[in-house]
């Protein structure tokens, strides 16, 4: 396959930025004299995505993940802060302006079923980005598909198929066919395997690795399962209510949550071998996530928090490094400047299981 | 494992054989050849209209007569013999006239005379020619631009989706027909002028066009909601994602994915169509004297209910064999094209 060299992204120079970004979306009130109530799927949320590296992004169902994914990559309008693209600020560019960005900016979607339209043959879905972006002539297209075809690990006779003779996990590598079609730097996947079979998944997600070695491909990886996220991710941002509450390296992050969602969201997922190293008692989550339209006062986590005190229901906790390369939004970090597990989370952790 | 890579159906030799896969259209036409109802129906659509089609050589070269100029001392022969085609009457209600009755010759009167002397069978096709092509056109029109506009709502929303809904809203507020009597009391008498465009009073345009605009929220509204599922369907965000443009996702995307209803409702509004055209020519404000529909020749026949019934029952048993045809049709078109149809149909 036909690929530029990409002397241009130094390993580490930041590709992709979000700065306070903020997408409301407005939601109709119970009564007719109801005032017009937002939901608040994603607040004054920052990150940055790396070259080479891939970003996990978890959360539990309705954290705004999927929107953060959507804003991302401009698919839909940003109601306030930046998200720039190789530092040039992308969010008020119009369709027009942003067509170039898009060759290098790609989405896959959750659901293989919805994305591929059951009316295209394979081969004209994959060709269409290269139509819109003037990827050669006829043969030169119909060549590339092929290719594509065979890179995802599908036949190149599958050209003239339709969406519906394929498995999901089929579908899912021709919509990963699809965003590779032109090349793109950063990918962004939004639970690209949460809707298949979970003896397909481990195969979809050991592609995604395959595809980043081979094409430099840098990835914001969204998912709600921890265990998928930690198997291709090498940062990690816990997203809760539209908020980051941390973000850290992978291994560092699983082995010593720094925020008490983080630990609450890692005990909720049955895991046999962490049970030696954190010997505390299990907290788990208890009642649903507040209403993202009636967020709650402070912190948005201090009514699941084990931890809560006072404190939290008026300061809203500042996302801060409280250990190096480890960012925490909690008034009480359960991790000290040094990477260690702080005092209070063994002692509050342990009368957890009193409540 | 394997199996995700090698392909889900049944890996028959036929199915490797075979290079390009049938699509869903070619699907819904083999699945729609196999249903009997709507192949019998459409066979029986297509004479009618083929007779109807026929109806100047019907008029030149079987019967001898022409449809459309009163015949009032004129003779026919029936068995052989001399008759009058109109007989004077006392006991006739009306014009003090019987008109001749079916002789069941298709050279001489095959469904009798109406109270003027003409040929009820040539006027049944005449008639047929101007109900189904007014059925039809309006139809297509009525498909047509409700296509446009209910997709257009649908996928540009905002203020664009909000003046078209109401604009439906408002047209279908009013009752059918009551709008349609309307619409055709002040144009017949005035015809209708639309910049450089003039459109006579007696034009079969001016039902057409009538029809049309009156049904054209009948079809819009609900293609406006297919598109307003469609738009946030993945696959239409995946096409913004690669920076296509409005027009190529309406033309790729939407529109293909609208098609099988718009076919859908094709010959049911075919039908729908003719018989409201039907009605209103059967009020006298639809197709004008001297031409035929089959309305027009219902209410010729009002006056001769009673002593020559087959001038109101002929064209009468016409409109409702190509309505259930039609309907018959549609059903099949329907469930061709909706897999999840046919699957309630069979369970």
């Amino acid at each position: 396959m036909r690929r530029p060299e990409r002397a241009d992204s130094d390993p580490g120079e930041v590709l992709l930025e979000a700065r306070d970004l903020t997408k409301h979306f407005p939601v109709r009130g119970h009564s007719l004299v109801g005032g017009r109530q937002v939901l608040r799927a994603v607040e004054g949320l920052s990150l940055a995505v790396r070259a080479g590296e891939t970003l996990g992004v978890v959360g539990e169902s309705g954290c705004g993940k999927s929107t953060l994914g959507r804003c991302l990559v401009r698919l839909t309008d940003v109601t306030s802060g930046t998200v720039s693209f190789h530092g040039r600020d992308i969010t008020r560019l119009s369709r027009r302006q942003l067509r170039p960005v898009r060759r290098d900016l790609q989405l896959v979607f959750q659901d293989p079923y919805a994305s591929l339209n059951p009316r295209r043959r394979v081969g004209d879905i994959l060709s269409e980005p290269m139509q819109i972006h003037g990827y050669g002539d006829r043969r030169a297209i119909a060549r590339h598909v092929q290719e594509l075809l065979e890179v995802v690990g599908l036949n190149a006779s599958h050209v003239d198929r339709f969406p519906h003779e394929f498995s999901g996990g089929q579908r899912q590598r021709v919509g990963i066919a699809r965003a590779l079609a032109m090349n793109p730097k950063v990918i962004v996947a939004d639970e690209p395997v949460s809707a298949l079979d979970v003896s397909i998944q481990a195969q979809v997600l050991n592609l995604f690795l395959d595809l980043q070695d081979e094409f430099a491909l840098t990835y914001v990886f969204i998912a709600h399962d921890l265990g998928v996220v930690r198997h291709v991710s090498s940062r990690i941002v816990v997203m809760y209510l539209g908020e980051v509450v941390e973000t850290a390296v992978t291994d560092p992050l699983y082995d010593r949550p720094g925020h008490p969602y983080t630990e609450a969201l890692l005990q909720s997922a049955p895991d046999v071998e962490d049970e030696e190293v954190a010997p505390r008692e299990r907290i788990l989550l208890t009642g649903d996530v507040p209403n993202p339209v009636d967020k709650p006062s402070g912190c948005p986590f201090r009514t699941r928090c084990p931890y809560a005190q006072e404190l939290c229901a008026r300061e809203h906790p500042p996302l801060r490094e409280v250990a190096p390369g480890r960012h925490v939004a909690c008034h009480f970090p359960l991790v000290t400047p040094t990477g260690d597990v702080a005092q209070h989370a063994l002692s509050a952790g342990g009368s957890g299981s009193a409540r | 494992m394997t199996s995700d890579t090698s392909i889900a159906v049944p890996a028959g030799s036929s199915a490797r054989r075979r290079r390009s896969s049938a699509g869903p259209w070619r699907t819904a036409l083999v699945t729609l050849r196999r249903d009997r109802v709507a192949m019998i129906s459409l066979g029986i659509f297509l004479l009618v209209v083929l007779a109807c089609l026929l109806a100047p050589v019907y008029e030149h070269s079987v019967a001898h007569t022409d449809a459309f100029t009163s015949n009032i001392s004129g003779t026919t022969i029936v068995h052989g013999k001399p008759s009058p085609v109109l007989a004077p009457s006392s006991t006739g209600l009306g014009l003090g006239v019987t008109p001749i009755g079916p002789t069941w010759d298709l050279h001489h009167y095959f469904l009798g005379a109406d109270g003027q002397g003409r040929d009820v069978m040539a006027r049944l096709l005449f008639g047929g020619r101007n109900s189904l092509l007014i059925g039809g056109v309006s139809a297509l029109i009525a498909c047509g631009v409700a296509t446009v506009l209910g997709v257009a709502a649908g996928y540009f929303g905002g203020v664009l989706d909000a003046v078209l809904s109401r604009l439906f809203d408002v047209v279908w507020a009013f009752p059918v027909y009551l709008l349609a009597i309307s619409l055709s009391v002040v144009l017949l008498t005035s015809g209708l002028t639309v910049g450089p465009v003039h459109i006579e009073g007696d034009s079969l345009w001016l039902p057409i066009l009538i029809i049309a605009v009156i049904y054209v929220p009948y079809v819009a509204r609900p293609l406006r909601g297919q598109v307003l599922s469609l738009r946030g369907r993945e696959f239409i965000q995946a096409g913004v994602g690669n920076g296509a443009s409005d027009l190529r996702i309406l033309r790729k995307d939407v529109l293909p994915n609208v098609m099988p209803t718009v076919l859908v409702f094709l010959p049911l509004m075919t039908a729908l169509n003719m018989l409201t055209e039907s009605a209103l020519s059967f009020l006298s404000i639809g197709v004008q004297p001297p031409n035929a529909s089959w309305g027009t020749i219902i209410n010729d026949g009002l006056g001769l209910l009673y002593t020559r019934p087959m001038v109101t029952v002929a064209p009468g048993l016409m409109i409702a064999v190509t309505a259930v045809t039609l309907n018959l049709l549609g059903d099949g078109v329907r469930s061709a094209l909706d897999p999840k149809a046919r699957l309630r149909g069979a369970a």
